[in-house]
C-alpha cells in the first residue's frame, strides 16, 4: 500500500508541468509545420477546392498557416500574415469548402497520430474563423 | 441555365436522382455544384431521433439532419428497431435538410404487442402506429463555429402525429388520434471537451410519443423536457445518453419518462450505425420496459 502511494506520487511528479499546453500536446512547431504542409497539400489536390488554390503561393499558405496554428495552440510564435478577412475575400468561400478544408487538416492531423481530443480542441480555435473566410 | 435547370429539378423532386449527386468538376460557379453536396462535417446532423427527425436516441436536437450545407440539400433515411420485453418498436422514415435552416420529415412507427397483446384483449400482434410529419426551423447560433460564444444553436419545430387504431385509442381513455408537438430545442457542441449538449422543451398532449393517442384524462399541452449528452470520441463515433419526460395523461396506466444509452458509428457521410439501450418505463400496464436500441440511417 505504502509502496503504492510512493509510486503515485513519483508518477505525479515526473509528469512535466506545462504537458497540457496545446502547443506541445500537437507536438510542438516540428509536427505543426508538419501538419501544416501536409494539409495544404492534400487540399491543393482535393478535387472539390483544390482549384480555389491555383493561383497561390503555397510555400507562403503553408507558412502562414503553421504560424496561425502556433500562436493559437500557445507557442512561441505572432501570425504576420494578411488580414484574414482580405486574404480570403476574392475566393468567395462557402461553408463547405470551409469544412473540406477542416477535412483536410484532420486527415493531416490523423496521419500524425495527433489525439482526437487534441485535434477537437484545435479545431475550437480555428472554427470561429470560420466568419473571416467564408463570405457566401 | 442548364444547371440552373438541373438544380431546380432537384429541388422538385426532392428525391435521389443521381443527376443531382454527379461530382462536377468545375469550380468558382455555384450553380456546377451538386445540390446534395455533403458539405457538413461527419456526425454534425445527428441521427434520426425516435420521431424521425435530426438528433439522436428519444431526443430532437437542434442541428439540422442530414449533410447539405447552406447551399445543398441533405437527404436521410433511417430504420430503427427497438424489442423491448413485452413489445416490439419500429420505426421508418425519410428527412430532408434544405440549406441547412430547414428539415421536413416524415416517419412511421410500429408498436406490436405481440403476445401481450392478448392478455391485454386486444389480440395477439396487435399494433398500435403512427404516421409523423415534422418540420424543424434553425433560428439562432451555429453548433459547430461558435466556440468562441455561449449562445447554441437554437431551433423550433413541430410534428404533427396521426395515430392508427383510433377506436382502440377511445376505448383506452385517449381524447385524440391525432396531435401535434411543438418544440424549442438548443443544441451546444463544446468543441473544447468533445462534449454535445442538447436541451429541448416540447410542448405536448401524446401518450407513449403519440401511439396511445393524445390527451385523456388530462387533455391540456405539457411541457416535457429532453435532455442529451453526448461525447464525440472520434470524428468517426459518438457515444451520448438521453433523458425524456412524458406526460401521464390516461387513467388507465401509467407514464414513465424515457432514457436511453448509445453508440453512434459514422463509417462516411452515407451511413451511420446506432447501437444502445433504452429503458421506456411502464406502458399499457406492463412495468419496465427496456431493450436493444437499434437504429440505422443512410444519408444522400
Amino acid at each position: 500500500m505504502r509502496m503504492a502511494f510512493q509510486i503515485a506520487v513519483s508518477l505525479l511528479l515526473a509528469a512535466p508541468a506545462h504537458a497540457d499546453t496545446l502547443f506541445e500536446r500537437l507536438g510542438g512547431m516540428d509536427m505543426i509545420t508538419r501538419i501544416s504542409e501536409r494539409t495544404i497539400d492534400i487540399a491543393a489536390a482535393d478535387p472539390l477546392i483544390g482549384p480555389h488554390w491555383e493561383e497561390s503561393n503555397l510555400v507562403r499558405v503553408k507558412a502562414k498557416l503553421a504560424e496561425q496554428i502556433c500562436e493559437l495552440s500557445g507557442g512561441p510564435c505572432k501570425y504576420s500574415g494578411n488580414d484574414m478577412v482580405q486574404v480570403h475575400k476574392p475566393f468567395k468561400f462557402t461553408n463547405a469548402d470551409f469544412n473540406r478544408l477542416v477535412e483536410n487538416l484532420q486527415q493531416a492531423m490523423d496521419e500524425s497520430g495527433v489525439d482526437h481530443a487534441t485535434q477537437n480542441r484545435l479545431l475550437a480555435l480555428l472554427a470561429p474563423m470560420q466568419r473571416e473566410i467564408v463570405t457566401r | 441555365m442548364k444547371s440552373t435547370m438541373r438544380r431546380f429539378a432537384c429541388m422538385l423532386s426532392a428525391v435521389a436522382f443521381p443527376v443531382c449527386f454527379g461530382v462536377s468538376p468545375a469550380l468558382g460557379n455555384d450553380n456546377a455544384k451538386p445540390l446534395f453536396d455533403r458539405g457538413k462535417l461527419l456526425a454534425t446532423g445527428g441521427v434520426s431521433q425516435v420521431e424521425g427527425a435530426g438528433g439522436a436516441g428519444l431526443t430532437t436536437w437542434a442541428l439540422i439532419g442530414g449533410y447539405g450545407s447552406d447551399h445543398g440539400l441533405g437527404l436521410t433515411a433511417h430504420g430503427t428497431l427497438v424489442p423491448l420485453d413485452d413489445f416490439t418498436f419500429r420505426s421508418a422514415g425519410l428527412a430532408l435538410g434544405v440549406f441547412d435552416r430547414l428539415e421536413l420529415s416524415y416517419s412511421r412507427q410500429w408498436f406490436d404487442t405481440g403476445g401481450t397483446g392478448a392478455a391485454l384483449g386486444l389480440g395477439e400482434d396487435f399494433t398500435f402506429g403512427q404516421d409523423i410529419f415534422g418540420a424543424k426551423l434553425r433560428v439562432a447560433g451555429d453548433a459547430v463555429y461558435d466556440q468562441d460564444r455561449w449562445l447554441p444553436q437554437i431551433a423550433i419545430g413541430l410534428q404533427h402525429k396521426r395515430a392508427k387504431q383510433g377506436a382502440i385509442l377511445a376505448a383506452v381513455g385517449a381524447s385524440h388520434d391525432t396531435g401535434t408537438d411543438f418544440y424549442l430545442a438548443a443544441t451546444k457542441i463544446f468543441l473544447k471537451h468533445s462534449l454535445l449538449a442538447n436541451a429541448t422543451v416540447r410542448f405536448t398532449k401524446a401518450n407513449q410519443f403519440g401511439l396511445l393517442g393524445f390527451g385523456g384524462a388530462d387533455d391540456g399541452y405539457d411541457a416535457t423536457f429532453e435532455g442529451s449528452l453526448a461525447w464525440l470520441v472520434t470524428d468517426h463515433w459518438v457515444a451520448g445518453v438521453d433523458y425524456r419526460t412524458k406526460p401521464d395523461n390516461l387513467a388507465f396506466a401509467r407514464e414513465e419518462d424515457a432514457m436511453a444509452a448509445y453508440v453512434a458509428w459514422f463509417p462516411s457521410k452515407h451511413v451511420s450505425v446506432t447501437v444502445g439501450y433504452a429503458d421506456l418505463g411502464e406502458i399499457a400496464l406492463q412495468d419496465n420496459q427496456q431493450g436493444l436500441y437499434l437504429s440505422l440511417q443512410m444519408g444522400f
